[in-house]
Formats: C-alpha cells, sequence, structure tokens
C-alpha cells in the first residue's frame, strides 16, 4: 500500500568531503517507515544516525554532501525539489527535525514567544502579536504538559530538560506528520529523559505527529517508547525489525553486542559478566572490504571478508549478515 | 574493611555574584567513608553537588566546613606530594587530562618520576617493564601504545592509560568522576571491569562519581544519592538501588530506563497494527 507509507528511503548515500578525505556516512540505505511507526535508531557514535536523519530532511550542511539515492517523506520527493519549494511546502510543516544540540537552538536574547513569532512569521508570512503568540501556544504547550509561563521567559532561564521540551513542542506546533529526533536524550538527566519521553508519547497520542524517528545510542531508551529499531554500524543499516523481537532475539552479531553492552540497572548485569564490544568503529574513509563489520565480528566467515552482505528479510525483520543469508538458502 | 576515606559533615558554599552576592549550596553535611578495596558510588543528576564533593577531597577547592580524614589522619595535614602519591584522580574528559605534546611513554615517565621524588632511587632500567606491565594488565598493547600522542588513540584507550598510570603510582584512593561518559557504551564496559579490578586485586579504595545508575549498581559495594548537595540515602547498592526508601530516590530509580521492563506509556494500544 502506496499511502501507508510516511518515509521512503531508497539507496541514499552521504560523504562529508573536505581536506581531510571523502568519509563514507551513509553508504546505499534503503528504509521504509510506515505511518504510525515509532522508530528507534541506535548505534554508536560515527555510524552515520545523524548523518542519516540529516540527509532525511534534504538540507545538508557542508561538508556533508548528498551522493545519490532517493527521499520521499508523505509523498514528496524531496532531493528532486528545489529548496524554495521544499522548505515552503515541506520543511516544518510536513517534517520537524530537532538536531542533536537543539539546546542552543533557541535564541538567548529572546523570550520563547518572541522565538516563536519569529518563526511563525517566517513559515506563514504573517506577523502575530505576544496575545496572539499566548492565545495560539497556551493549549499546545498544556496538551504537552508545559507550564504556560515557558512562553515569557528567557532561555537561560530554563533547565536542560525544559529547553529540549520547549524546542519539540515549537517544532511540532505546525502539526508536522513526521519529527526527527537527534540524540534528544543523550544530553539530559534521567528524569528529564523520562519526561521527554512522556511527551512525545502524548504527541504521538494525541495525533499530533504520525511518525516518529529518534536516534539514540541508548537502547534502553528507545525500548520505552519504540515500536521498531534500526541498528546502524558504520553508514549501513544492519538489522531492522519488530522492538520486542529485536531485544529478545538479535539476529546480527552487532545487534547482539551492542545489547550485551549495555548497562542498564538490571539484577542480571552483576551476575553475567557483561563483555565489552572489542576494537573500534572503522575508519570511512577506507570502509573495510565485505561485510563492514567483519574486523569486529565474532563469528566472521571467509565471505564475510570479501563480499557485501544484501539486506534480506526474515520472519518480518530485515537483517544483513551472511549467517542468515545461508541459513535461508538451507531451508 | 580498614577505612581508607571518612568525610564528615563536609559543606561547600559557593559565593555568587559580583556586588550583590549570594551563597549557593555546593555541598552540605556530606558524610561517608570507603574502606580498602571498597568502591563507593556518588550518584546524582547534574548540579547535585556530585563533582563539588570529589573536588573537595582531591583538595582542588576547600570545604567551608566539615573534615575529611586519609587513613584516620586530616588531609590538610598531609603535604601535597605525600596526599597525591595517596589520591589520584580520573576525570571526565581524558583529550584535556593529557599534555597534547606529551607521548604515553612521557606521561609514564613523569608519574614513575613522580613516585621516586624525595627518595634515592635512581634506578632507571626497570621502568620501561613496569609500563609495558602496566599497560598490559589493563588490557592495551605496549608496543602500540606507548610511542603514541593522545590524538591518535581513542577515548576508551586514552582512560586506560590514565588507569595504567594510576596503577603505576599505586594510590590508596582512587577518585573515578564520570569517567564513562565521553566514551562510547561499547568500550565503556572494559573500562569499568578495569576499574573494578583494580580495587578488588589492588585493594584500592575508589570514589565512583556518575550519573549513569546501571553503572553505578554494576560496578560499586554502596551507593549514595545526591540531591541538592545533601546525601538523601547512602547504603549497600542492592538496598539503594532496588528497594529505596526515600522519595527522590524512588523517584531517581523508576527514571531508569532498562531493557526489559517498558514504562507504562499506554502506548501498546494504538501503535498501529502490525
Amino acid at each position: 500500500m502506496q499511502d501507508d507509507i510516511s518515509i521512503r528511503v531508497q539507496n541514499l548515500k552521504g560523504y562529508y568531503r573536505g581536506s581531510f578525505g571523502v568519509i563514507h556516512a551513509v553508504e546505499d540505505v534503503s528504509l521504509i517507515v510506515r505511518r504510525g511507526d515509532i522508530l528507534g535508531l541506535a548505534g554508536e557514535s560515527g555510524c552515520g544516525k545523524s548523518t542519516f536523519l540529516k540527509l532525511l530532511i534534504g538540507v545538508p550542511e557542508p561538508p556533508l554532501s548528498y551522493e545519490g539515492g532517493e527521499v520521499e517523506l508523505e509523498g514528496y520527493d524531496i532531493w528532486k525539489m528545489d529548496y524554495g519549494t521544499l522548505r515552503r511546502k515541506v520543511l516544518g510543516k510536513c517534517v520537524s527535525y530537532v538536531p542533536q544540540s537543539s539546546c542552543d537552538a533557541l535564541n538567548p536574547v529572546l523570550r520563547i514567544r518572541q522565538f516563536i513569532a519569529d518563526l511563525l512569521k517566517e513559515q506563514t508570512g504573517h506577523s502575530y502579536s505576544a496575545k496572539e503568540i499566548r492565545e495560539m501556544l497556551v493549549a499546545h504547550f498544556a496538551s504537552l504538559g508545559l507550564d504556560k509561563r515557558i512562553l515569557d521567559l528567557y532561555p537561560h532561564e530554563l533547565s536542560g530538560g525544559m529547553k529540549q521540551r520547549s524546542v519539540v513542542a515549537i517544532s511540532t506546533y505546525l502539526k508536522p506528520s513526521i519529527l526527527l529526533l537527534d540524540e534528544p536524550t543523550s544530553a539530559l538527566d534521567v528524569t528529564s529523559q523520562k519526561r521527554l519521553i512522556e511527551m512525545l508519547a502524548s504527541l504521538y497520542q494525541e495525533g499530533i505527529t504520525k511518525t516518529i524517528v529518534i536516534s539514540a545510542h541508548d537502547l534502553a531508551i528507545l525500548r520505552q517508547i519504540c515500536n521498531r529499531i534500526a541498528i546502524m554500524y558504520a553508514g549501513k543499516i544492519v538489522e531492522v525489525g519488530k522492538m520486542d523481537d529485536v531485544v529478545s532475539d538479535p539476529l546480527h552479531p552487532y545487534t547482539e553486542l551492542l545489547i550485551n553492552s549495555l548497562m542498564p540497572l538490571e539484577r542480571r548485569i552483576k551476575t553475567e559478566k557483561l563483555t565489552a564490544l572489542g576494537g573500534r568503529p572503522p575508519d570511512l574513509r577506507v570502509p573495510p572490504q565485505g561485510c563492514r563489520f567483519n574486523p569486529r565480528c565474532p563469528s566472521r566467515m571467509d565471505v564475510c571478508m570479501s563480499k557485501e552482505p544484501p539486506l534480506i528479510e526474515e520472519d518480518e525483520r530485515l537483517v544483513a549478515c551472511w549467517l542468515h543469508c545461508g541459513r535461508r538458502q538451507e531451508s | 574493611m580498614s577505612e581508607v576515606l571518612r568525610v564528615e559533615n563536609l559543606t561547600k558554599r559557593y559565593i555568587s555574584g559580583f556586588v550583590l552576592t549570594r551563597k549557593v549550596v555546593g555541598a552540605e553535611n556530606v558524610s561517608f567513608s570507603i574502606g580498602k578495596g571498597e568502591v563507593l558510588s556518588l550518584v546524582g543528576e547534574s548540579g547535585s553537588g556530585k563533582t563539588t564533593v570529589s573536588r573537595m577531597i582531591l583538595r582542588l577547592i576547600k570545604p567551608t566546613s566539615g573534615r575529611i580524614y586519609l587513613n584516620g589522619k586530616d588531609i590538610f595535614a598531609y603535604s601535597i606530594e605525600d596526599y597525591y602519591k595517596k589520591v589520584q584522580a580520573i576525570f571526565q574528559d581524558p583529550y584535556t587530562s593529557f599534555n597534547p605534546h606529551y607521548t604515553v611513554n612521557k606521561v609514564l615517565k613523569d608519574a614513575a618520576n613522580f613516585i621516586k621524588m624525595g627518595s634515592n632511587d635512581k634506578s632507571k632500567s626497570k621502568e620501561d617493564a613496569a609500563f609495558r606491565s602496566s599497560l598490559e594488565t589493563i588490557g592495551l598493547a605496549a608496543d602500540e601504545v606507548l610511542g603514541r600522542h593522545p590524538y591518535e588513540l581513542s577515548g576508551g584507550q586514552m582512560q586506560r592509560v590514565l588507569i595504567a598510570r594510576c596503577l603505576l603510582i599505586g594510590p590508596e584512593l582512587l577518585v573515578a568522576d564520570e569517567v564513562t561518559s565521553m566514551i562510547d557504551a561499547s568500550t565503556r564496559v572494559a573500562v569499568l571491569n578495569e576499574l573494578s579490578r583494580l580495587a578488588k586485586e589492588e585493594k584500592m579504595a575508589m570514589l565512583f562519581i556518575t550519573h549513569d545508575i546501571g553503572q553505578a549498581y554494576y560496578i560499586s559495594d554502596k551507593v549514595a544519592i545526591m540531591e541538592k548537595g545533601r546525601v538523601v540515602e547512602i547504603g549497600s547498592t542492592e538496598n539503594v538501588l532496588f528497594e529505596p526508601k526515600s522519595s527522590y530516590a524512588k523517584q531517581l530509580v523508576t527514571s531508569v530506563p532498562k531493557l526489559h521492563e517498558k514504562w507504562e506509556l499506554g502506548l501498546e494500544s494504538i501503535y498501529r497494527v502490525d
């Protein structure tokens, strides 16, 4: 069903080009996110999560450059649109992107409501008075459990968690059907993390945003809210599936190691010895031959060194690993 | 277990502002003790005073009131050299802990010279072997790292070089202030395993400061939870983290995301039906 799909990514490629060489940060990524999914994007730092999200909204900043592939957001083929149309029709209205250091996105010399007035003027071409802004936003803030007094404050008067939640509230005011969040929780304390996750849940419940993509390196936090998860490693998606399935039975060796290296507050971590994932992520200027995970993989085979594994489907899950290609051929 | 560090009613008030000054509480009446081979975690959210306490123990800032004892002797009674032979620290950001011009070899050599300071030991040949063994025990290949500069190492490797340096100095108390927050989740376990081994095998007392409650549970014997400069709950890891008594500790512990348990967000019924 065509209508069902919120985000469709086909062979997306994005490289960083500069004096340091060419970093193959996102290589041939294909992914489908259906409307109503809350997708988590997990992986180590430097695996291409942020780069992938930046490419999804079609406005890469140098040295990041778009190198091919297609991205369709709610039917808009964004890499075929010119920047003006993209900005007028898609950004903010159809898709909202909350970058990693979004706390710094607020203007330090403007009150939150003045900041919002600026944004709305940019988006709608109409200037609103302070009173109008307050009337428009009080309900939106209240529905997300935010105090309306925040509107009259300056960013420095807010804590990190409040800033983050205000940014998310502002970026969803125009009711974008897709919300992309890049590491929204990593700079926050545990209690603020929980409040942010609860707020995202209420955004989703009230139908303000229909599809959410959250990147994070902490799988435990994604586990709380996402129904699907995509695992990235060295610029590639290695596994996609339902959250419960992936956590309880990871197929890709990297997913398994990533889950085992987590330290959630559970009694088992004291009794079972946790193992570290040896080595370090590969240098993406010269990605390893074959499977990109092969230098660190505990179950490496000969084929992994020479040929790249395709992303194959197995029981409603996608996995890119030769272990599973073999299994399918046998059965 | 013999007591290494004892902190009694430690208080620090910072003075904020220029003309209209006001006092800000950094830490208030903090008391705890750490025994030989014991790991105490200081857990709390940002701004709760964890680092203030560690800085006072490291003699980097002066307490407003209260006493700190190392092996039963007030810490200000030690000369600064003696004190740092007994107390060492590893900080959050490994990149700023290193002099960028120094190779790992030089860093370790400085540490070796520091221990010999004041003694007449002039032997040199042992050094290299000692560096190698200290690096090997924490799982770093000595040939790979010895000649390198900090920018050529990963965050995890750098933190482990700092652990090797501590091993060389052999302090009685190690203060580890958010050591894993700058390194990747996958190498975090390796660093924590090394620290834990250091405490158990070298019988070192350790003050482990973190905001990550899972890590505190993994590494420590005792946990103290801090809120707004005060210790609200202290006790064995099991009691504090799984049966917290104070309301703040309860709230903190339930906010920690778990991998095999979900919060009640009411989403199950409204997820798109697969």
